[in-house]
């Protein structure tokens, strides 16, 4: 069984269906003793960095998944999701994240060029980096695949743990992992047949 | 690198999708779930739901099918079509919509961008804005194009922007429906004033006309169009296919 945390920030309807269409049995839970049965785990977010920080900090399952993440289950976080997995963020000062991947949250527009707009909103092509293996998160995908982004802050200083970029600009964090964390900067629910099959792999590691 | 988006926008009236709809295989050509799965699987980047319904039946509805397309098709969602207020937004977001697009409703009250921005993010709010040249000004225009604000096109755009807006859809009511190609002119005036996507719409007739959208205005991020694509005028495999070719990207 899959869980999706539910900490009150934002929505999960799409996400839900788009896991069940992957061929996922998903519950959405804010129980600790449900995230604690479930064989993995997806963080979802939306919103400011610092609000969903403590919206999960308040309902106590930082602490649930932390304890699930440090039993080696697999954990997916989308989006802010994935930024929380993070040390900290700049979005609107600086708030700590759960501290799972090493780098942080920093403003896109200082590192694009003037020309590209912020937000990155809309379908850009992931890439790979050389020097790795290709991640399991993207055994059912191919190098240039494109996926749904929207966001303004991108994972920085993590280079060590990036599994895919996109070019908006420089190459900026795609997706990252270390063990058994993995975290997408873009919307696999929101991005058709290639985002149901990296959700379908996440159910297989 | 980011690549141009490809919009089919469906009008639906009480839960059926309005202006006649001509495809071959499809079982319900009126029915906004089947034909959201099927431009899903050509390869529409995003779809744009516009509900054109009066009644409180209507809506309901409406959410209904939006909900059941939410559930199967996986590409982003905008809603437009009678949003007047943040619960209108709550309303539609609940049932799987991305975005939402005020038109009207941020005429009547334009804080409504503002405070739609501030709880769902600059990302979540579309303005969606049908203009008219008039006296040499581009002028906004309500009540699906009836009715002449005295609002500049341009002043009204930029204002959205600092209020909130995250994405611009322009329609131009001089070139809607002509089928002579997209308001260059009008597109280009909007992309010098604001940094957030634009997508045009209102004029596309053909495939060419998209390649000369985004060969000649490489700022406009997306081309939205209605019939067209109903009637398989054009065809979006072959559209992306052609965009490809100029070199203009896409995704295939």
């Amino acid at each position: 069984m899959l869980a999706i945390v539910d900490y009150g920030v934002g929505n999960l309807f799409s996400l839900t269906c788009s896991l069940k269409a992957a061929g996922a049995e998903v519950v959405v839970t804010g129980d600790e003793g449900v995230l604690a049965r479930a064989d993995r785990i997806i963080l979802p977010g939306v919103g400011a960095f610092g609000d969903a920080a403590e919206a999960l900090r308040a309902s106590g399952l930082d602490r649930a998944v932390l304890r699930e993440a440090a039993r080696g289950k697999p954990l997916l976080g989308i989006c802010l999701g994935m930024q929380l997995l993070f040390d900290y963020s700049m979005e609107y000062g600086r708030n700590q994240g759960l501290g799972l991947i090493p780098g942080s949250v920093q403003p896109m527009r200082p590192v694009v060029p003037a020309q590209y707009k912020v937000p990155h909103i809309g379908w850009n092509a992931l890439h790979f980096p050389k020097d790795k293996p290709v991640s399991p998160l993207f055994r059912h995908i191919r190098e240039g695949d494109c996926v749904y982004f929207v966001h303004s802050f991108y994972g920085a200083d993590c280079e060590a743990n990036t599994i895919a970029t996109a070019e908006y600009g420089p190459e900026l964090t795609a997706a990252v992992a270390r063990d058994n964390i993995y975290g997408v900067q873009f919307h696999p629910e929101k991005s058709g047949q290639v985002g149901l099959n990296i959700l379908s792999a996440f159910c297989k590691i | 690198m980011i690549t141009k988006r490809i919009i089919p926008c469906l009008d639906v009236k009480d839960g059926r999708v309005v202006k006649g709809v001509n495809f071959q295989g499809l079982a319900d050509v009126n029915s906004p779930v089947e034909l959201a799965k099927f431009y899903s699987s050509c390869g529409a980047d995003e779809l744009v739901f516009y509900d054109i319904t009066a009644s409180a039946e209507g809506r309901s509805l409406f959410t209904g099918i939006l909900r059941e397309a939410a559930s199967s098709v996986f590409i982003p969602l905008t809603v437009g079509g009678g949003i007047n207020t943040v619960d209108d937004f709550d309303r539609v977001l609940k049932c799987g919509a991305d975005k939402v697009s005020v038109n009207s409703g941020a005429i009547r009250d334009p804080s409504l961008i503002h405070q739609a921005a501030k709880r769902y993010g600059d990302q979540c709010v579309v303005l969606s804005v049908d203009a008219k040249r008039v006296e040499g000004q581009f002028r906004v225009f309500a009540k699906g194009g009836r009715e002449d604000t005295g609002l500049d096109a341009i002043a009204w755009i930029k204002s959205g922007v600092k209020n909130g807006a995250g994405e611009i859809v322009l329609n131009s009511i001089d070139t809607d429906g002509v089928k002579g190609g997209f308001d260059l002119e009008m597109l280009s005036a909007v992309c010098e004033a604001v940094d957030v996507p634009v997508i045009a719409s209102g004029g596309a007739g053909c495939v060419e006309d998209f390649v000369t959208l985004f060969e000649t205005l490489p700022k406009v991020d997306a081309g939205l169009a209605a019939s067209i694509f109903h009637f398989g005028e054009v065809k979006i495999p072959e559209l992306k296919r052609a965009l490809a070719e100029q070199g203009i990207p896409v995704r295939m």
